[in-house]
């Protein structure tokens, strides 16, 4: 399976089940695309040259020849051989490596989008205790097997309103680690308003990544994120405590992050503000909500939506010539490094590798299911116990949805968000299309600015 | 555009260097990689941005 698109000057060629990403001139362009048909179905390379060699020039016969080398490779056209491999990976033991704490059920911002109600979860308001998150940590270490790197997001509604707390977690945490063979990696996700200059100081000695809520220009920001209440906006407030935050941070192991919506779709330009405001990492992602909702993104939007993609990518392009770079998270792609087939494939881990824990110590598969009772699968006294429900999740692959099988960037999403696909269909294996439009051009660009960095190379070579 | 891959010399195609998936079958699955939604994203989910432990 191969996918053909041309995107900031280049003639991208895909190979989907190898991996590999070629670069062509016009002509082999097209050429791909006359014989991909046969050479899919396996037409031998002597019957590839006799039915589409007569007539050709040299040049067309050249590059024909070098298709064709590559095919033997399997470095395109190449066949999707992994089901099962797959099937095999997942009969493993089930292990937890990474939690979301819900630290706090309350937020003192009011964010119009947000999926935790207004930090409640649809529940009621409340915070975790030490004893509750220390249960929660000895859960994690105790089913983690054989796993070194265990995962802990402190998340809300707004973590600091419970802050205490999570400075006598992380106590805990790094009291046991050692003893267990573990290594914690904490991460804080703020709205950043409480965020003060002792914080920051732990934050920056114990966190190994720190998420800083913004949605972009100040406008945007303050309509959808104000404080209780809705007549004040957020922005003025954690601007200069995010800068504070970044350069503290040496620009590294920190996001600012943003949501867009259908209130903002051209949302390059809230991307390029942080860029602006001197942030060198950031992330925006496409609001999900209710299609009622009058912020939902809706399928009309994605052309516009695909086409600030492409700004973005261009721009940062230009920006990186210029020495002004930065990082947005959903272009960032590692081609040469990157994950293990059995990562791609094999799901986001929701409801087995990954749990999200409420303040009163109930397991969900994720952060975006917690308060929703059927998918309550346990506590931490008890353990996970709704094991049907787990086997569900676990059972979650690429190959387990069929609106992946012929998608392209299946290797890139691991079959998409199961949260999502219930949320819009009732079903974890079913795909959610808005996110899997924006996801497909996400991979283009990211793809495409790689290829360029590469021609950029060959230029200084 | 002429490049040198796998000893044949390339007129017409670039091949960036990847990792071959296949290949990642033989020593991938340790799991000490990063959870999805632990990084930036809570509401999608992206794996192909993400390194792998074992090559860092």
């Amino acid at each position: 399976m191969i996918h053909r698109y041309q995107s900031g000057g280049f003639n991208i060629v895909l190979d989907v089940n190898s991996g590999g990403v070629h670069v062509v001139d016009e002509m082999t362009y097209d050429l791909i695309g006359r014989i991909e048909v046969d050479a899919e179905n396996g037409m031998s390379d002597e019957d590839i040259l006799s039915k589409y060699g007569a007539g050709m020039s040299d040049e067309e016969k050249e590059a024909l020849e070098e298709l064709l080398a590559l095919r033997r490779d399997d470095m395109l056209f190449s066949k999707d051989i992994y089901e099962p491999y797959i099937d095999a990976f997942l009969q493993r033991e089930t292990v937890v490596k990474a939690m979301c704490l819900h630290i706090a059920h309350d937020c003192n911002l009011g964010c119009k989008y947000c999926f935790a109600g207004e930090g409640e979860y649809h529940g009621d308001r409340g915070m975790m205790s030490f004893e509750v998150g220390k249960k929660a940590l000895d859960y994690l270490v105790e089913h983690s097997g054989s796993r070194k790197n265990l995962e802990v997001d402190f998340f809300g509604g707004e973590p600091l309103l419970n802050f205490e707390v999570v400075k006598q977690l992380v106590a805990y945490g790094r009291s046991i680690e050692k003893e267990k063979n573990k290594n914690f990696r904490f991460t804080l996700t703020t709205n950043g308003t409480l965020l003060t200059d002792e914080i920051l100081e732990f934050a920056n000695k114990e966190m190994g990544n720190l998420v800083l809520s913004i949605d972009g220009r100040k406008a945007v920001h303050d309509n959808m994120r104000p404080y209780r209440g809705g007549k004040t906006g957020s922005y003025d407030k954690i601007v200069p405590i995010y800068q504070k935050a970044a350069e503290s941070r040496n620009q590294m192991n920190y996001y600012v992050r943003g949501t867009y919506t259908h209130y903002n779709t051209d949302f390059a330009a809230d991307v390029l503000h942080m860029a602006d405001l001197g942030f060198k990492q950031i992330s925006v992602e496409p609001v999900v909500a209710p299609t009622e909702e009058p912020y939902a993104l809706t399928l009309e939007d994605i052309p516009t939506l695909c086409k600030q993609y492409d700004i973005l990518a261009e721009e940062m392009l230009r920006r990186r010539k210029e020495g002004k770079g930065f990082n947005f998270f959903h272009f960032m792609i590692d081609l040469a490094g990157g994950p293990c087939v059995a990562k791609r494939l094999s799901g986001c881990g929701s409801g087995c590798e990954y749990v999200a824990v409420t303040p009163w110590g109930d397991f969900y598969p994720c952060h975006q299911f917690v308060g929703e009772e059927e998918f309550l699968l346990g506590n931490v006294d008890d353990g996970i116990v709704n094991t049907d429900l787990q086997k569900k999740f676990h059972a979650c692959n690429v190959y387990s949805k069929e609106a992946c099988k012929n998608c392209f960037a299946k290797f890139y999403c691991s079959g998409g968000c199961a949260a999502n696909a219930y949320h819009f269909h009732n079903n974890i294996n079913a795909a959610y299309e808005i996110g899997c439009e924006l996801e497909r051009k996400r991979v283009e660009c990211a793809i495409m600015l790689k290829v360029a960095e590469s021609a950029e190379e060959d230029t200084e070579n | 555009m002429i490049m040198i891959y796998g000893g044949s010399i390339m007129k017409h195609v670039k091949t960036l260097n990847t990792r071959d998936f296949k290949k990642s079958m033989k020593k991938g699955g340790c799991g000490e990689c990063q959870t999805s939604c632990q990084s930036a994203c809570k509401t999608s989910c992206t794996v192909g941005n993400q390194s792998c432990e074992q090559a860092k």
